[in-house]
């Protein structure tokens, strides 16, 4: 059996695709760019529109993932209305409309981050904004937590130890389950944004970020919104749908 | 045909000859697309194969006339396909009035099957043939379905509510019944077969049943024992609705929405009665999930609807077909 | 006097599992879903052996329930879906439009840690006893009966589904934002376009199967009843929810392939795709209108009949765009100058057998014929006609078509249209049968069977083993070629692509000057150009 081609051409064909031209040259020569600039782009711009672009995208994919949790909400919900309303009345609504305006307000504390990165302000002051969101966030999870010893105490944590005293048990048990998994989910993504914001304040500190440099706390803040927004959904299908509901 | 390497199995429904006509145009048009194909590839590949080694082939970038005729003729023939198959499916799932009804329950790894007179069977289901035969099917565990290749029917069978399945046998016989939706480790034991009977020899084999096993007397026996009849009272001084004549009509219910008393609303009323409270009517009774059994709910369905007039079929035609699925959802919801 | 190239370029471990290069990276994927495709292989073996008699004699049904479980499980999240985005797409994408490199390597390296993550979970799944509930994971049995290793499998499909949702954001902002000087969109290799088409599904689709796979196991450890009956749960929202995800899944298993299909076909004549924009365009609409056909699956499960009319009416119409990419590449053959060289003859395999397949998929979008032939042998050989007539010969048509550029070697071509037709003879010989069985009745995931169902199960068996070699064999002569293959040139084909214009294999940063593009791959005629035939 032969190997090598029988049709490798002998003379170059006509029709390339391209012409080797003045391009960006090689990096291997000389360090002359910014030094965040990572080497399989061309210029700084590039590199920040790709990430943004990425961020993006990612975004996309969390609004899928949240997706499939608000589905199973709206299916059940269409088909046990008064079981959900009983439900929510049992949440505290005054604890959820508080973390609603803690975490609004930490949305602004991140803007305010980015933009001080963005204008190039001292890095005191863009560590200042970022601590300020990430102890506004954490009030939002001592908040959360406290909710959820509550339910633990209540007997109110979906499977074997569940115990409801109301007229609607199956769907409250299934109202519960999506609570749980919905603002669990959620607070996990909080708690990794505490992360990525422990990380932006140790590289703020280093002086890392100013107007030429400034993507990765734009992209964390693309974050941190989002985190937020989902909240603002969540807030009003699982607190708000009983206020008006009454026994019997 | 080939008796030894059959290529299709029997047509022993009225509809099986249905969907082979179905099955036969799609493998024509398959065949004719595959062949085309096929050859013109081979046939190109010959004809135009490559003489030298610096051969290249001849610039052609595309034509709008053959892209429009292959989207719109292909177009054209699936949209055929569409429309006969939605029919065919139209068909299948829509019971006649009138239809035989018998109550198949399917459990881990078993087919339970009750006729309306008595008689019961194991893996089996005796039918006559000529006449329309409705199935009524829930499931006890998980996830089953009902498979006759010969009658061409197919539903499956899932715990929490129920499907229906019809079926008109055309021709005497012995055929495979197979659960088709995988159930765990016995799934290919459950299987039985279905028995197809001249109606002279279906209504001998149905007389060797025992006549005092009917569902609809257990049913009532179980509607004492269970003390339903303690606030479902044949008066309107109980403090449930009252179930004379209420099977097949249209129900009101305590958030103004209305819906159908059919099978899954009787099934459902009786597992989990704080799902939909009659209008007028306080929340208070108990569930009876876990103390009976699938069959022992179809028992008490057959029983209330024996409450109706009718009893065979329900009261008003649903306002449009839901089939294979038969759930009380409420067809509107008023805030 | 070595030339530096991404192979030698760095020795040792750590510069390979550290490394941010794609094109190791694709190298990584290559020998971990080369590795999971013979642990599904030996499990569609066991599954064939036991299905050459019709009594359940090799082994219990317990097992033979694993059996094809793990089958399914790994042949699709751990080989069909990243192959050859993952190999082929990783490696070739930032050359085809002329960049160094993904947009971002480290969150390329970061998604074959998190696929390899996964798979020792679903590996320590199989070999802690098993998983026997069907790829699908139906529920209740799913997350009520299974008594098996439901959740470390649960859990490994979880995390892999982010090596796909990375990969697929990767490629979306590379495609979108690395593109060289003058490579427009409308210049792009046509596998470029095909990936850009799955990477749109990966996103959309992938975090959909992760929730749902993560409540089975949530229910399953904490009872929680969304999908138990008993507890007020709906069977049936599992079933939509795993198909929304799972029906666009085979898209992102096929579009790659058929991406593959459009550069052998246009290298291999000599001649530039016949109808460019509507193949592009193709890719496109087949990603989007994928997206809504799902419910063909749950037919005789039990949702309104206007709701199955939609989606059988979308399923028919989803069928049109693939149609066109074949009726595409038949005629671009046509007046080419045709080399049947093994890439080739895969190729000209695929075209016929993604034909039947695709075409048999019509039979189960009408809702009529699918009540007879849900759940038997003839979803079985419809879907393996797609997935292994169509993804597998596309994947194999692709590693020999680029395996020069990859490796820097030649394998033997002997041996490689041999082992091609060794597939095309077994993969027929398995699969056709499976078509007639299943019209017959016989029901799928079934251990034992009716005798009159065993000559078709013989022939497919004995297929199986054809099947088997054939695979096996380019094993060998590639690995041999890497010992022991003549150089390869920088274009061994004649082939038109920023890919055959750097050497074989490629040096770590791609092109030492970025190139400018002035027009499309594939144009290989050199005087005036043909507007119409």
């Amino acid at each position: 059996m032969s190997e090598g081609y029988s049709d490798a051409p002998t003379v170059g064909l006509p029709g390339r695709v391209s012409i080797q031209g003045p391009g960006t040259p090689h990096d291997g020569d000389s360090h002359a760019h910014h030094p965040k600039l990572q080497h399989h782009f061309d210029d700084m711009e590039q590199q920040a529109e790709a990430s943004t672009l990425g961020m993006w995208v990612f975004l996309v994919t969390e609004i899928m993932f949240f997706g499939g949790l608000f589905l199973a909400y709206a299916v059940y919900r269409s088909q046990y209305p008064t079981g959900f309303q009983e439900a929510s009345a049992h949440l505290n609504v005054t604890l959820g409309a508080f973390n609603t305006a803690v975490l609004i307000f930490s949305s602004l504390t991140m803007a305010f981050a980015v933009r001080a990165a963005q204008t190039g302000e001292k890095p005191r002051s863009q560590i200042i904004w970022i601590v300020l969101t990430m102890i506004l966030g954490a009030t939002f999870l001592v908040v959360k937590y406290f909710e959820y010893k509550d339910k633990f105490t209540h007997h109110t944590v979906p499977g074997p130890s569940f115990v409801w005293d109301g007229q609607y048990p199956a769907a409250a048990e299934i109202f519960y389950s999506l609570y749980f998994c919905m603002t669990g989910l959620h607070a996990l993504h909080m708690i990794i944004g505490l992360g990525i914001m422990t990380w932006l304040a140790i590289m703020a500190k280093k002086g890392t970020f100013n107007s030429t440099y400034y993507t990765p706390v734009e992209v964390s803040g693309l974050y941190w919104h989002f985190v937020d927004i989902v909240w603002i959904f969540l807030f009003p299908l699982l607190y708000l749908i009983g206020r008006h509901y009454h026994a019997g | 045909m080939f008796t030894n390497f059959p290529l299709f199995p029997q047509q022993a429904s009225a509809q099986a000859g249905q969907v082979d006509a179905i099955y036969f145009f799609m493998v024509a048009v398959t065949a004719f697309f595959s062949i085309l194909i096929g050859g013109l590839v081979i046939f190109f590949a010959m004809r135009y194969r490559r003489r030298h080694r610096n051969e290249v082939g001849y610039a052609i970038h595309g034509s709008l006339a053959l892209e429009l005729l292959w989207t719109v003729i292909p177009f054209f023939i699936v949209m055929i396909m569409f429309g006969w198959g939605a029919k065919v499916f139209f068909d299948i799932y829509r019971p006649p009035t009138g239809a035989m009804e018998i109550y198949v329950v399917g459990k881990q790894w078993m087919w339970k099957v009750q006729h309306m007179d008595g008689q019961r069977e194991i893996n089996e289901l005796h039918v006559p043939v000529g006449r329309p035969v409705k199935l009524i099917m829930g499931s006890e565990d998980v996830l089953h379905s009902y498979f006759i290749p010969a009658f061409r029917v197919k539903a499956d069978v899932i715990p929490g509510r129920y499907n229906v399945l019809w079926f008109t046998a055309s021709k005497p016989g012995v055929y495979h019944l197979f659960c088709a939706e995988y159930c765990g480790t016995k799934h290919s034991g459950m299987i039985g077969s279905v028995v197809a009977m001249e109606p002279a020899d279906f209504q001998a084999w149905l007389a060797g049943g025992r006549a005092d096993d009917s569902p609809v007397a257990a049913g009532e026996k179980l509607f004492q024992d269970l003390t339903c009849n303690t606030c479902h009272r044949s008066d309107t001084q109980g403090r449930g609705p009252m179930l004379a004549g209420v099977f097949g009509k249209q129900v009101e219910l305590q958030n103004g929405s209305v819906v159908t008393a059919d099978e899954a609303y009787i099934r459902e009323s009786i597992v989990n009665p704080q799902a939909k409270i009659v209008a007028g009517f306080q929340p208070l009774m108990p569930t009876f999930q876990g103390l009976v059994s699938e069959e022992q709910l179809l028992q008490l369905i057959s029983y209330v609807k024996s409450l109706s007039q009718q009893g065979a079929a329900p009261g008003s035609a649903p306002a449009s077909p839901t089939m294979p699925q038969a759930s009380g959802r409420p067809a509107v919801e008023k805030k | 006097m070595t030339t530096l190239n991404y192979i030698n370029n760095g020795h040792g471990l750590a510069s390979w599992l550290l490394t941010k290069d794609h094109k190791r990276i694709a190298l990584l994927y290559l020998v971990s879903i080369t590795a999971f495709f013979f642990l599904g292989g030996l499990f569609a073996l066991m599954i064939r052996l036991e299905l050459l008699t019709p009594a359940g004699d090799l082994m219990t049904a317990e097992t033979y329930n694993k059996m094809f479980t793990m089958h399914g499980v790994v042949m699709v999240f751990f080989f069909l879906i990243p192959s050859i985005p993952a190999v082929l797409g990783n490696f070739l994408i930032p050359i085809m439009i002329g960049a160094k490199d993904l947009a971002f390597p480290r969150i390329n390296l970061l998604s074959w840690y998190i696929y390899a993550l996964g798979g020792l979970f679903t590996l320590f799944s199989a070999l802690s006893g098993g998983v026997d509930t069907g790829w699908t994971f139906y529920t209740p049995y799913s997350t009520a009966a299974a008594n098996s290793h439901v959740i470390t499998a649960a859990l490994g499909v979880f995390i892999t589904g982010f090596s796909s949702i990375l990969t697929g954001l990767n490629f979306i902002v590379t495609i979108h934002r690395m593109r060289a000087p003058g490579m427009t969109w409308f210049r792009l290799p046509l596998f470029v376009w095909s990936h850009y088409a799955t990477s749109l599904i990966m996103i959309l689709g992938t975090p959909v199967i992760a929730i749902t796979v993560l409540l089975v196991a949530a229910e399953r450890v904490l009872h929680m009843g969304i999908f138990d009956p008993a507890l007020g749960g709906d069977p049936v929202l599992f079933q939509h929810m795993f198909w929304f995800y799972s029906h666009p899944a085979v898209y992102i298993m096929i579009l790659p392939a058929m991406g593959v299909i459009s550069e052998i076909v246009q290298a291999f004549a000599r001649k530039n795709i016949f109808g460019y924009s509507f193949v592009a365009f193709s890719s496109l609409a087949i990603a989007i209108v994928g997206f809504f056909v799902w419910g063909h699956h749950i037919f005789v499960a039990g949702q309104s009949v206007y709701a199955g009319m939609i989606f059988s009416f979308l399923s028919f119409v989803v069928a049109i765009p693939s149609a066109i990419k074949v009726f595409n590449w038949t005629a671009t053959i046509y007046r080419g100058s045709v080399s049947l060289d093994s890439p080739m003859l895969y190729a000209f395999g695929f075209i016929g057998l993604f034909t039947i397949g695709g075409l048999t998929g019509l039979f189960l979008a009408a809702m009529g014929l699918d009540i007879h032939v849900h759940d038997t042998y003839f979803i079985v050989a419809h879907f393996h006609y797609i997935m292994v007539g169509g993804a597998i010969m596309g994947y194999l048509g692709g590693m020999h078509y680029w395996w020069p550029k990859i490796s820097g070697k030649l394998y033997s071509e002997g041996w490689a249209k041999l082992a091609a037709g060794m597939v095309f003879i077994g993969f027929n010989l398995t699969f056709f049968p499976q078509f007639l069985v299943g019209y017959l009745g016989m029901p799928r995931r079934y251990h034992m069977y009716p005798p009159e169902f065993q000559i078709f199960n013989v022939m497919s068996t004995a297929g199986a083993t054809v099947l088997a070699a054939g695979y096996l064999l380019p094993m060998v002569y590639f690995t041999h070629s890497l010992f022991r293959g003549k150089p390869a040139p920088a274009d061994p084909w004649g082939a038109k692509g920023l890919e055959w214009e750097i050497p074989s294999p490629p040096p770590t940063e791609n092109f030492a000057i970025s190139p400018i593009v002035t027009h499309g791959t594939h144009q290989y005629a050199p005087s005036k150009e043909v507007g119409v035939v």
